[in-house]
């Protein structure tokens, strides 16, 4: 049996009772990722030496009987919007691009000590603002189920490396739909968590009230094992949550008897893809059949999500993206005195700002600027803030009569890639059906749920109440029991990724 | 300056309100580790969230917010139960994430008062309004080297994300006489308090004044002039100075313009201290919306009553009791209690025990003022170091007051004393000053006596004072004698003879 076909409970498990060395399992990944990156382009940076050492050291360790962590030997890709101390960390951003961070984000440093094996930083939309991936400023990320799609995004690259199997887990961060969008894209199962649930330190900021890091895998139980070790509180980030982790891939027996899951008639109307309606009833269908009780609700702000979205988000990233100057860190533009500007110094800003991020990262920071220029922050920003509680308290009122929320993930299956790019607006709108759980502070999880006839993966999302993980991650599981959808695999992947020539 | 106060009458008021900036007396910074010592090489004391690097989070300094609690509940501020930070942004070089976290629209404290009262009574009580007190973190410092002539600016950030506590005034303030003596009372209970140290020249505190002038017009309206913000004053000293050039430029503006307030946008001057004027700066017209938003990296902060009350507690006494205190207790004037106070908390420990161990206050308190504190302020240093312990100079002056030496005498023993560390007695005897028994000083009166005839026979002749005479020729014979007790003796034997 091959590392790749193994989940990676079971990778884990073959590493520690030494049926399968560390090194054996990195290799076998690297060597997929060698031969199916070119095509795919999912990863900025791939570190060959510092994984094999890192599976080397496990496997020595394990040879003399010392205690492994709970991931030992298995190989995870992290989004390059993490910080990793051995591994530029550039956010897809030519701003950044050659940065390399004096520390780990606290994600990382779990994934370390818990013993997997970090194989390289995946291709993202600069700053995690996208949703098809073509906002990297080192080329687009291809879908694994048809290379000339998009694998969705921002957490494209993470996704689609997971989908061609070039790892088992990544890690993926998820501002307003960024883990689940792509992992529905892309046929893999993705997992926002409650916000605080996960350290934000080291993840390099876009929407701070909104950003979440969470795993990306093929099934929801190794999602559940990943959750494990990088959720907890973390002093160093004031936001993190104090609550204790549960274990969950311990929680995921329980049936689903008596489980209510909502269902949001609004989610249908117009502009859902026929095939992706299909899909997503077919899956409320089976969560009746493994014992949950569906049920109509109602969410009445649901549709002001994304117009809220749009003025929090770029409002915090205008603020964030603000240290990216050039004189510290990161991409300068060369001196080129001329009277255009105040001084060389304002020049040197401009120059390096204009040429180090790209169009979309520009239009937010525009966006936000002046949706929190005075004048215009209660029309937007304040307004904004208003709906946003509006939508929280709709959560509130829903989650009384329902456990779960259930849906669509986004309202197409994968984009053809330059589709949408022309039209912002329209690129804005794959955020339909995610938006709101980020807004709201709450998890939600997306997983395949069918295929459209030309082969594309269509994702089913399910919401919980704050640190409702537990719940997610057995429903989906059950789900997961009960279907083989997250079991299937781009057809003829290893051909078409054969190098040309 | 008030018409009715003021030595020359002006026919206007002087509007002043204050912004006063005081660093917090915390070893770390207000949302990293860092150390805030002052004077490091530059950009050693920084880390990834001082700095600003990509993924770097704040994580708010408890003891900060402590300090800063204890200032406001000392000036009398209603405190929030709820308060939060927010991000104003402005783009700075020394301003590594480009916002400064701030407070907005909830400051954690507002509403407060300090009353100010001139020992001197040169100045009539003044009670200043505080409109907030705020907490926020420091950027860092801009260097600019133009002596290079490159017109190279350097940035040190050893003081980006230094505690700062933000002190708004209400325009309270009548004169700039008012102005420093209210900033020297804030100064004093901070320091008082612990909350900073307020040392100006290594940044500790910065002012900012708001100053214009309400000139009465003859139809009976108030005309107002526009308000000026100056900046860059390093003195308390150079805040009255530019206060005072302020005031007579806008009274000078007025008279040939007759410009009001709102006609022109708010002006920034800032004082030049060697030239003695207040110059305009350039204006920023787009660095003043900063686009204020709740900062979404820290959680908002509860204070609950009872972490008022603790705070309470431990605050100790303000100046105005401490002031109080004395002059209720040891009977000394407002002057003399305002003069110990001022130099702060350690030296009136120094004087409550003297006055305690020699039970006077008054001597106390003119031992401390005369030796003490002239000395402090010929050598330097602080009374914690000052050689001469509360003990030793309790001994000296009971010695002073027992009769075996005069005061100048027991300056001298005072000035051994700090030289040698050594106690009264020792130091007596070092000095080879034996106190001379009152029978062998009788017999020394008797023999100056019989040794300037003329002297006697002019005391008895009613001039008293050429008594002072027989004092030199007795030191001669005995540099130890007690010259008071020396006059007192002669003079009884010069009556006896009679």
């Amino acid at each position: 049996m091959q590392p790749a076909d193994l989940s990676a409970i079971d990778l884990v498990a073959a590493v520690r009772q030494g049926d399968l060395s560390a090194v054996q399992c990195t290799e076998a990944f690297l060597n997929r990722i060698q031969y199916c990156n070119g095509a795919i382009n999912a990863f900025l940076n791939v570190d060959r030496a510092g994984a094999l050492a890192c599976a080397e050291s496990i496997d020595v360790r394990r040879r003399s009987g010392q205690p492994l962590g709970p991931l030992a030997g298995l190989p995870v890709a992290v989004k390059d919007a993490l910080c990793t101390a051995d591994l530029p960390t550039t956010a897809a951003s030519k701003i950044l691009e050659n940065f390399r961070p004096p520390y780990d984000a606290f994600v990382v440093s779990r994934l370390r000590q818990a013993d997997a094996v970090i194989v390289g930083k995946t291709n993202m939309d600069e700053f995690a603002m996208g949703g098809s991936n073509e906002n990297s400023a080192f080329g687009p990320v291809h879908n694994p189920w048809d290379f000339s799609r998009a694998p969705g995004g921002s957490s494209g690259g993470s996704a689609a490396c997971v989908a061609a199997d070039m790892t088992p887990v990544a890690i993926g961060s998820d501002t307003g739909g960024s883990i689940r969008q792509p992992a529905g894209l892309c046929g893999i199962t993705g997992l926002k968590p409650t916000y605080g649930r996960v350290s934000r330190r080291g993840l390099i900021a876009f929407a701070s009230s909104l950003d979440q890091i969470g795993p990306m895998a093929r099934s929801a139980a190794d999602c559940a094992l990943v959750l494990e070790t990088i959720a907890g509180h973390d002093p160093g980030d004031s936001t993190s949550l104090t609550d204790a982790v549960p274990r969950y891939t311990s929680l995921l027996e329980q049936p689903l008897a008596g489980v209510r899951v909502g269902r949001v008639p609004e989610h249908f109307a117009a502009g859902l893809d026929p095939e992706v309606a299909k899909g997503v009833e077919e899956a409320f269908a089976v969560l009746k059949a493994a014992g949950a009780t569906v049920h109509d609700i109602a969410m009445p702000h649901a549709k002001y999500g994304v117009a809220t979205y749009y003025l929090v988000a770029p409002c915090e990233a205008s603020s964030n993206l603000a240290r990216y100057d050039g004189a510290h860190y990161g991409h300068r533009a060369s001196a080129k005195p001329s009277s255009a500007f105040e001084s060389p110094l304002i020049e040197m800003y401009c120059r390096s700002r204009a040429e180090g991020f790209g169009p979309e990262v520009k239009r937010r920071i525009m966006l936000g600027t002046y949706a929190l220029s005075s004048g215009y922050y209660d029309a937007y920003y304040a307004k904004a803030l208003k709906v946003r509680r509006l939508i929280r308290q709709d959560y509130l009122d829903a989650f009384e009569h329902v456990d779960l929320i259930g849906g669509p993930v986004s309202a197409t299956p994968a984009f053809k890639l330059g589709e949408k790019t022309g039209d912002p607006l329209a690129m804005y709108l794959v955020d339909l059906y995610t938006v709101s759980t980020n807004l709201a502070g709450v998890g939600g999880i997306s997983f395949p749920c069918g295929f459209t006839k030309s082969g594309l993966p269509i994702g089913f999302q399910l919401q919980a109440p704050a640190l409702g993980e537990p719940l997610l991650l057995r429903a989906s599981d059950r789900f997961q029991r009960l279907t083989d959808w997250h079991l299937r695999r781009p057809p003829n992947l290893t051909a078409l990724c054969t190098p040309k020539g | 300056m008030n018409a009715s106060t003021s030595e020359t009458q002006v026919p206007f008021t002087t509007i002043i309100g204050l912004e006063v900036h005081v660093q917090l007396q915390t070893l770390t910074k207000l949302f990293c580790g860092c150390s805030t010592a002052f004077g490091a090489p530059p950009n050693t004391q920084v880390c990834p969230v001082c700095l600003g690097l990509p993924g770097s989070l704040p994580v708010m300094n408890q003891r900060a917010f402590r300090l800063a609690l204890k200032a406001a509940l000392a000036l009398d501020c209603n405190i929030a139960s709820f308060t939060k930070w927010d991000r104003k942004n402005y783009f700075y070089p020394d301003l590594p994430k480009g916002y400064q976290i701030s407070q907005f629209d909830l400051p954690f404290s507002m509403d407060g008062t300090l009353e100010v009262i001139d020992p001197k009574g040169t100045i009539g009580p003044c009670r200043v309004g505080i409109v907030r007190v705020h907490l926020e973190e420091d950027a860092g410092k801009s260097m600019h080297d133009e002596t290079a002539g490159s017109g190279d600016t350097r940035i040190d950030l050893n003081r980006a994300g230094t505690p700062l506590c933000e002190i708004v005034t209400q325009p309270d303030l009548r004169s700039p006489q008012e102005a420093r003596l209210w900033l020297n009372e804030l100064k004093l209970l901070l320091v008082y308090l612990g909350v900073s140290d307020c040392n100006m020249q290594e940044g500790s505190l910065r002012v900012d004044a708001n100053v214009n002038l309400h000139i009465p017009q003859p139809d009976g309206r108030i005309a107002k002039t526009p308000i000026v913000e100056i900046k860059n004053m390093n003195s308390f000293r150079s805040v009255e100075r530019a206060l005072v050039y302020e005031t007579t430029r806008q009274w000078g503006v007025w008279q040939e313009t007759h410009a009001e307030m709102g006609k022109t946008p708010k002006q920034t001057r800032g004082w030049d201290d060697p030239a003695g004027v207040t110059r305009a700066q350039r204006h920023k017209e787009e660095s003043s919306d900063y686009r204020y938003f709740p900062e979404p990296d820290l959680v908002p902060v509860t204070v609950s009553s009872a972490q008022q009350a603790a705070v309470r507690s431990e605050m100790g006494e303000p100046p105005v009791r401490v002031r109080k205190g004395l002059e209720t207790r040891w009977k000394i004037s407002a002057y003399d209690a305002d003069v110990l106070v001022n130099q702060g908390r350690q030296l009136v420990d120094y004087f409550e025990e003297l006055a305690t161990l020699i039970g006077d206050g008054k001597i106390a308190s003119n031992w401390l003022q005369q030796d003490v504190l002239r000395t402090l302020n010929e050598r330097g240093g602080t009374i914690e170091d000052f050689p001469v312990r509360p003990a030793a100079l309790a001994e000296l002056i009971a010695r002073v007051n027992a009769g075996d030496f005069d005061t100048s005498r027991a300056r001298e023993i005072f000035s051994e004393m700090l030289a040698s560390g050594r106690s009264a007695a020792d130091a007596v005897l070092s000095m080879g000053i034996a106190v001379v028994g009152d029978d062998e000083l009788v017999a020394l009166c008797r023999d100056i006596l019989a040794a300037n005839p003329k002297i006697v026979a002019d005391v008895k002749g009613g001039k008293e004072q050429a008594a002072a005479g027989l004092i030199g020729h007795a030191k001669k014979k005995n540099p130890n004698i007690n010259p008071g007790k020396v006059r007192t003796i002669c003079i009884d034997l010069i009556r006896a003879m009679q």
